[in-house]
């Protein structure tokens, strides 16, 4: 029913909250916080969009106004066409969410029974139900653990059996926050993986809050940085970089104590550890890590390395500290 | 789509449903909560008795008389905390994210909260209730007509939907009291306890309090009341008896609208 228009439109939207501060024995001070402070963006159908910036920047506060579980202060959300809290429930029927810190299934039933509750609530009928849930189970790897009770599954195997509930119903749009937090690194990419193929199977649209760069790198075509509940930056990742500059950091461990790798070319020195057994070198943006690794090794036996990503966090500091001039 | 032709089963019976299970997944723990509920029954009935055992009639009811109005108030209150009694938890609802996860959910956030949870271990005090209403039935000398055996069979409804409601009222408040259990107990729990004796033992106050308030009286004592013929205290008429079903709309009016007035409150969209 919602043609061809945006699936998500904020425009100046707003949302206050009340802080009780005691300032003496009886006396209480009441102060108004803007938790999002006149954000505008708009998502299309089918775009993968990551909602980053710091703890307490308005993200998971963005996530409850476009699903309806908060009342917008002032401004306009639309999400899949519908303002949200008046149409909360056809809404849900279009959305799927996942709390990457709070279940949403049964704790004491199993995925199995989990999946069968869910169709119901959304009236999907017995046959949808079983054939989307078999083609969940297959996607997400979830037969080995589809009838023990929630409670008693790893995080990583949570997680997954949470997305699993959230896409049941085939919604258009999927907010996910914060759905990799404390996921080790192979079942973090397996569900990017599964998540990518959703999206191109299905041009489900994406929506995700994360501290994670691999997340916004694997799985987000545009960011949106959110600072004190405002749009700090919207625009590609490549884009973001160069704005911040963020590089990726070689980490060479040396045979032994060795003498400052200063002067290779393409990289700085950020930091000498343990006597110069271990150093961190910042990769200039284009720099070839195995020419610096060539260099490297030309001058000290290497025993081990790592390249680090560029971490959200740090981003994101470097883009306050770029913008952030007249603040604070 | 052929929603209609295609619908599975009821959702909220699927949710009572998978709760029943899991509840009797573990039959000791579950004939021990019982018997623990049995245990409460029956020492709030040697309230009753110990009364009872001081005085012939207290205000104008017999002992049998006065327990038909215990087994009466307490099938109503067991069945109604059986199946929403859980309601009054709400703040651990809020906390745990799942009122949040009820409004992602294409259904009426109640009906939600109402058929997440019931209390089974219940049917103990249910059954009790339902074993003393065995026992003082022939004794209590009511001259029985139809009108009387109908009352009498749907006062325990009728009572279970009051009190139901004071469940709701009581969870709904504590969308603004913050440790709020404990008073709102004092109304659910404390209803409960005021309901299973009879109210012309309480002051004409209190008994106003319990009837047109918290309408306690109304959902045994007044019944029983009518049932037996009798004429009834000053501002508590017998005929109220009757009124059962009036009563039972009245708490749910008033609990739904506190219900959605404390839901907008969470939201945001009030106050």
């Amino acid at each position: 029913m919602s043609g061809g228009g945006p699936v998500v439109e904020v425009r100046d939207l707003r949302r206050e909250y009340v802080v009780h501060r005691r300032t003496g024995r009886f006396r209480r001070e009441r102060t108004v916080r803007a938790a999002v402070d006149g954000l505008s963006f708009t998502i299309g159908a089918g775009e993968s969009v990551g909602l980053i910036g710091a703890n307490g920047a308005g993200k998971s506060t963005t996530i409850k106004l476009l699903t309806g579980i908060l009342v917008p202060t002032a401004g306009t959300v639309r999400t899949c066409g519908l303002e949200p809290v008046r149409r909360r429930r056809d809404l849900a029927r279009r959305v799927g969410v996942v709390f990457g810190q709070r279940s949403q299934l049964w704790w004491d039933l199993p995925l199995a029974d989990s999946f069968r509750l869910l169709g119901a609530i959304h009236r999907l009928g017995p046959a949808a139900v079983t054939a989307r849930t078999a083609e969940l189970v297959e996607r997400l790897d979830l037969a080995d653990f589809l009838t023990t009770p929630v409670r008693q599954l790893s995080l990583g195997q949570r997680m997954r059996g949470e997305v699993a509930a959230a896409l049941l119903h085939s919604p258009q749009l999927l907010l996910l926050d914060e759905p990799t937090i404390g996921l080790d690194v192979l079942s973090g990419e397996r569900l990017r993986v599964f998540l990518r193929e959703q999206r191109t199977e299905h041009g489900t649209t994406l929506l995700l809050t994360t501290h994670d760069m691999h997340d916004v790198q694997r799985l987000c075509e545009r960011v949106l940085v959110v600072d004190r509940g405002r749009l700090a930056y919207g625009g590609d990742l490549a884009g973001l970089v160069r704005r911040v500059g963020a590089r990726r950091v070689l980490v060479v461990d040396l045979d032994g104590p060795a003498p400052e790798l200063r002067g290779v070319p393409g990289t700085e020195l950020l930091a000498v550890e343990a006597g110069g057994a271990r150093q961190r070198l910042a990769l200039a943006e284009g720099a070839s890590a195995a020419q610096v690794l060539a260099a490297v090794t030309a001058r000290a036996p290497v025993r081990d390395l790592a390249v680090e990503e560029p971490d959200v966090e740090d981003v994101v500091r470097r883009l306050y500290l770029g913008a952030g001039q007249g603040g604070t | 789509m052929a929603e209609g032709a295609a619908r599975g089963r009821n959702p909220y019976l699927a949710l009572v449903g998978s709760r029943v299970r899991s509840q009797l997944a573990y039959r000791s723990s579950f004939a021990v909560s019982v018997l623990g509920d049995v245990g409460f029954g029956l020492a709030e009935l040697a309230t009753v008795y110990v009364v009872f055992a001081h005085v012939q009639a207290l205000g104008g009811l017999t002992a049998w008389q006065a327990g038909l109005v215990f087994a009466v108030a307490n099938l109503g209150f067991a069945v109604a905390d059986l199946l929403t009694g859980h309601v009054d938890h709400l703040p651990q609802f809020l906390r745990t994210g799942e009122l949040d996860a009820f409004l992602l959910r294409p259904a009426p956030v109640l009906a939600q909260l109402l058929t997440c949870d019931v209390s089974l271990r219940r049917v103990g005090r249910a059954g009790l209730a339902l074993a003393v209403l065995l026992v003082v039935l022939p004794r209590a000398g009511v001259d029985w007509t139809v009108g009387r055996a109908l009352l009498l069979a749907s006062a325990p409804l009728t009572g279970a939907a009051v009190f139901a409601a004071l469940f709701v009222l009581a969870g709904a408040l504590q969308f603004w009291l913050v440790e709020g259990r404990e008073v709102v107990n004092s109304f659910t729990y404390g209803g409960g306890f005021a309901a299973q004796f009879p109210a012309s033992a309480y002051g004409s106050g209190l008994r106003v309090l319990f009837t047109y308030v918290v309408p306690a009286a109304a959902t045994a004592y007044l019944p029983v009341l009518a049932v037996l013929g009798e004429p009834g205290p000053a501002w508590t008429p017998a005929w109220l008896g009757w009124c059962g079903p009036l009563f039972a709309a009245a708490s749910w009016a008033v609990a739904l609208l506190v219900w959605r007035a404390g839901l907008r409150r969470y939201t945001g969209a009030g106050s």
